[in-house]
């Protein structure tokens, strides 16, 4: 009998529940992530999209449910084990978040600045490199203010990118930038996913950008998968809430 | 039941709720706290050390606080002089000027009004730019790099404060003790010798450490209620005024109360 290869789901979410206040915002959630997949989650503001990627990368504590990353259960995990989970994992958030007080290249480095077993020279190539890979290489010594909100956004990434995640989750990466940057994050978004083999959740309203960037589209009403399927059998669906989107 | 008594009734009712209520959320807030301070010496003693942040935060507070504190300590010795002076004369007790002002300053004017003005500075700076920090995630950010915010941004500038405060105090007390001279010489002609050599002679180190003990216990009041209403600020950008508003009531307050115990202590223990 010939061996059936099992592959886990890179990142696996069983009955995840979370609430603020009365406000119930996800309820049993149920969701997989295949490794080298990019999932686009789609939904109404306030559905509890980004609720999901920071329940992943621990910010959020749910009320209910397990959130199996790379087979482990982070929910069970000390700190210690969590950081180690997330040094794994690459975040870009809304804003980009990034230390004002610091230039691009000390941003760059304060993710690797605690490694001891990287050379100093290692470090600068690797900033080097990543900056060549977003397209900031004039930008090394320029702080976070003087730069536009695609640049910002590129150095979000560049950032993430540091620690040479397996995962990538992407917070609104082209909210608030004009449709010529907004599509050239898409392609960046793509291009890491092609380079480093990563799998990646995207949290978008941006239909270009889950048309680029996405495998396979989960839409999220109500606290829970409404609908889910390729960018095609989406556009061809005929559910109201799912036309919304394409409209 | 008449409608005066319904009135009466729910009033009260209110009342004894808001009282609970904020009772709740004072309980709630100090058991915080304390989780807070606690944290802070679990993580100031376990390694690894950020050193370079350390190094910048103490440049930065010590560094930026130094005119201002400066210009206050002048001002305080040569006004203090200037007000002293006058009553001494009285008793023709003037000879006594630099030792009285000597020991005032040292022993508790120098140390609580570098440690006002510092609450004032360093703590409202400290208390923005963190609660700025929260809001725009970068506390976040350097939460999901796995690294430690906590100890990145909270033990370095906690110690740092603690470590620059009796340094600057001890600057603006010798400032102090300048302006005091440059005041006995307004009305007057005394030797730059003779007043520090008499300025000196009544103080001792039981006057100096207790004094830098009770600094250091005030920039470590001053870092950590500014850490900490800015680390946990939570109202978008209102919460950062509302973070450096509350970084300076809570730490001048505190620093009273301090003040009154470690006088206690001071004496019971020199005593």
């Amino acid at each position: 009998m010939q061996k059936e290869k099992i592959t886990k789901p890179e990142i696996s979410i069983q009955n995840l529940s979370i609430a603020f206040g009365p406000k119930k915002v996800l309820i049993d959630l149920n969701l997989e992530i295949n490794k080298g997949e990019n999932l686009v989650i789609l939904g109404k503001s306030g559905c509890g999209k980004s609720v999901i990627i920071k329940c992943i990368i621990g910010l959020l504590v749910p009320d209910k449910g397990i959130i199996e990353v790379f087979g482990e259960n982070i929910l069970a995990s000390s700190t210690e084990e969590l950081n180690n989970f997330r040094k794994r994992i690459g975040f870009l958030f809304q804003s980009g978040a990034l230390y004002d007080s610091m230039n691009v290249k000390q941003n760059l480095l304060f993710p690797l600045r605690m490694n001891k077993e990287i050379e100093l020279n290692e470090k600068e190539k690797l900033v080097k490199e990543v900056l060549e890979k977003v397209g900031l290489s004039e930008a090394i010594n320029k702080m976070p203010t003087e730069l536009s909100g695609g640049m910002r956004k590129r150095l979000g990434l560049a950032r993430s990118l540091m620690l040479k995640p397996e995962i990538m989750l992407y917070d609104e990466p082209t909210t608030g930038l004009d449709p010529i940057t907004a599509k050239e994050i898409s392609n960046l978004i793509l291009e890491i996913q092609k380079d480093q083999g990563t799998s990646s959740i995207i949290i978008t309203h941006d239909m270009n950008c889950a048309k680029i960037t996405g495998n396979r589209i989960v839409i999220l009403e109500q606290g829970k998968v409404s609908t889910e399927g390729s960018y095609k059998d989406l556009e061809q669906s005929k559910k109201e809430e799912v036309k919304g989107f394409f409209e | 039941m008449p409608k005066s008594k319904v009135s009466i009734y729910s009033s009260y009712q209110k009342l004894t709720e808001g009282i609970i209520h904020r009772s709740r959320s004072i309980l709630i807030g100090l058991a915080d706290f304390s989780m807070f301070f606690i944290r802070y010496f679990k993580e100031l003693i376990r390694p690894p050390y950020e050193i370079n942040e350390f190094v910048k935060q103490s440049y930065l507070i010590g560094n930026q606080s130094l005119a201002l504190v400066g210009i206050t300590g002048f001002i305080m010795g040569l006004v203090l002089t200037i007000q002293t002076r006058p009553t001494l004369a009285e008793f023709g007790a003037e000879s006594w000027l630099p030792a009285m002002i000597s020991v005032s300053i040292v022993r508790e004017i120098g140390p609580v009004i570098t440690a006002l003005i510092c609450a004032g500075k360093v703590g409202s700076g400290i208390g923005a730019e963190l609660a700025s920090m929260r809001v725009t995630e970068q506390i976040d950010a350097m939460e999901v790099s796995g690294s430690n915010p906590f100890k990145f941004i909270v033990v370095s500038r906690t110690t740092a404060a603690m470590l620059m405060l009796p340094l600057l105090t001890i600057y603006s007390d010798a400032i102090s003790m300048f302006g005091s001279f440059v005041g006995v010489n307004i009305k007057g002609d005394v030797n730059f010798r003779l007043f520090f050599s008499q300025a000196f002679a009544q103080l001792s180190f039981t006057d100096l450490i207790p004094a830098l003990i009770k600094t250091t216990l005030f920039g470590l009041v001053i870092g950590l209620i500014s850490c900490y209403k800015g680390y946990y600020s939570d109202k978008g950008t209102e919460g950062v005024g509302q973070a450096a508003n509350a970084s300076v009531v809570i730490s001048s307050l505190l620093i009273f109360i301090i003040d009154i115990l470690a006088v206690q202590v001071s004496n019971f223990i020199i005593d």
